[in-house]
């Protein structure tokens, strides 16, 4: 929708750019995406200099930096982190590995489908933290109820494509391997999987980034132990608004590090697959 | 197995056999649920379970019947439908615009989006603490963090909806001599209808979703507060008949909000002139 192809009706306009001006426009890109955030943070260090605003709440940029070096240094932010992460990874690998079992039956046996699909997409409407209270009084307030919770969240995204992914095997391909013979073992490894597997992708990836949500969930809500979501329910507890700030940047960058690494691993993956 | 892997030529009449086939397909649907909800019964009834960690589900049913009867079901409910209800308004509203915003001007994208998109990476748990210390925890905190919640896929369906308008039709709409107005009201915004609604549709479902969260953490009233007491009091049967409520109301709202969807996109989408004109 910008105005280059609403102005240009003729297709030969378009190679006109050169290649430094396309370098240039990407740099004025980046450069403008920086402005918003650098806008905010000179604010934010001005309003706090110059106590604009009479509050404890009002920490300095400096302030916020300072608790983070502080946390890193003490070693408290890691021993936070890796059992948020540890958790995490635990409950990804169950509710994936349980997902693509779960999803599998789904979508290559019919009448498991007709029996179980039905029960399964009523159990999904539910919002999942709503389960956190009966998850707490069958399985404590411990480890052992946050991994069940965050394999919970990571298996209905990863069933639901799963079981997508392998019902829309194209007809037509399920068609040649009728007639080269295939068996169904090799009809499934040959045909269904490699069809299903950017489906089955999407899953998994949903899954990394709802058991992070849900990481952060369960530390709320089941408090006990160590975690990030600890470190924030703390700074809020004792009104210090500098381990709050710090603690959002904080989960902030791990999802947003998890969503890269997965992308990644998906063009990766679509590439190996000749798609 | 086989069904999947090859489909059917042709399907030959119904005879009664096939007719009593249908049948016990019909019922399958049915038979995990009543499976699961006799286990639950017998179960309960036979004392294999304490009722401390499931209570009956008669007992269940009763609870929810004198939470109805009494009023105070409708009471929590209310409170809980006001919050999605303005959370949503003004979370979509605001995306609404912002996405239009992105979607119309490719130098408000180069702006804003990067910073949009680091703020996403922070789940509306992460806000809360902030939010909680900047307002309080009354009211204003909830109405935040459900906004946020719908801000983010609205504001993404937006933009992603204004910049898929068809090519062939704006230059349509140059050859007619549109206006920049006339482009984006007769062509922009009506391609753009479909995934609009997705996008709220979608944005609703965030918003119910965080609902639920928010007043599990921080209320004194509403369905998820209803879940918290009930647990804090060990009274399994009103975690339980809250629960059944939070489900229920969701489902409804959903299947409601796909009908609608449908309709949206029998009307906007299935239009033959587009297609039919180029």
């Amino acid at each position: 929708m910008n105005s280059t192809t609403t102005l240009s009706p003729l297709p030969a306009a378009a190679p006109a750019v050169t290649a430094p001006t396309r370098r240039n426009q990407a740099f004025t890109r980046r450069w403008r995406g920086l402005v918003v955030p650098f806008a905010a943070i000179v604010l934010w260090a001005l309003v706090s200099r110059l106590d604009l605003v009479n509050s404890a709440l009002l920490v300095s940029p400096a302030k916020v930096l300072d608790t983070g070096r502080e946390l890193l240094s003490s070693g408290v932010l890691w021993l936070n982190l890796r059992a948020s992460l540890a958790r995490e990874l635990t409950g990804f690998v169950i509710g994936t590995g349980s997902g693509l079992v779960l999803g599998g039956l789904l979508g290559l046996w019919p009448r498991f489908n007709r029996i179980v699909g039905p029960s399964f997409n009523t159990f999904k409407q539910i919002s999942l933290f709503a389960w956190i209270p009966l998850i707490s009084v069958w399985f404590g307030l411990g480890d052992v109820a946050k991994v069940v919770f965050l394999s919970l969240a990571a298996l209905v995204p990863v069933v639901v494509n799963t079981a997508d992914g392998m019902r829309s095997t194209p007809a037509t391909l399920l068609e040649v391997a009728r007639v080269y013979g295939y068996t169904r073992a090799q009809t499934i490894w040959h045909v269904v999987l490699p069809s299903a597997a950017p489906a089955i992708f999407t899953g998994v990836y949903l899954a990394l980034v709802y058991s992070w949500l849900a990481t952060i969930g369960a530390e709320y809500l089941l408090v006990s132990g160590r975690g990030v979501g600890n470190l924030l329910i703390e700074g809020s507890e004792h009104f210090r608004m500098d381990l709050v700030l710090f603690g959002m940047v904080a989960i902030g960058l791990v999802g947003w590090l998890m969503n890269a690494s997965a992308r990644t691993l998906e063009r990766a993956l679509a590439r190996r697959l000749g798609r | 197995m086989a069904s999947t892997l090859s489909y059917r030529v042709a399907a030959p009449a119904a005879s009664g056999r096939q007719r009593l086939q249908g049948m016990a397909r019909g019922a399958e649907p049915f038979l995990l649920p009543i499976a699961l909800f006799a286990l639950w019964a017998v179960g309960a009834a036979q004392g294999w379970i304490s009722a401390q960690v499931l209570p009956s589900p008669q007992f269940v049913w009763e609870t929810l019947s004198d939470l109805a009867t009494s009023g105070d079901l409708w009471l929590h409910a209310q409170a809980s439908l006001q919050r999605v209800l303005v959370g949503f308004v003004v979370g979509s509203a605001l995306g609404l615009l912002l996405g239009a915003a992105m979607g119309l001007s490719k130098t408000a994208e180069d702006y804003l989006l990067p910073t949009f998109n680091a703020l996403v990476q922070i789940p509306v748990l992460g806000w809360l603490p902030f939010v909680l210390l900047l307002v309080g925890i009354g009211e204003p905190l909830k109405y935040i963090l459900i906004a946020k919640a719908a801000l983010v896929p609205v504001t993404l369906g937006t933009l992603q909806g204004f910049r898929q308008t068809p090519a062939t039709l704006l230059e349509v709409g140059n050859v007619y001599g549109y206006s920049r107005r006339q482009q984006v009201l007769e062509i922009v915004v009506p391609t753009a209808m479909p995934t609009l609604f997705t996008a709220l549709r979608l944005g609703f479902t965030k918003a119910w979703l965080s609902l639920v969260v928010v007043e599990l953490v921080a209320s004194s009233e509403g369905l998820g507060y209803l879940i918290v007491y009930g647990r804090q009091l060990f009274q399994l049967d009103l975690v339980m008949a809250a629960v059944i409520v939070v489900g229920a109301l969701g489902y409804a709202i959903d299947r409601l909000l796909d009908w609608a969807e449908a309709r949206v996109a029998a009307r906007h989408g299935a239009r033959p002139t587009p297609k039919g004109l180029l």
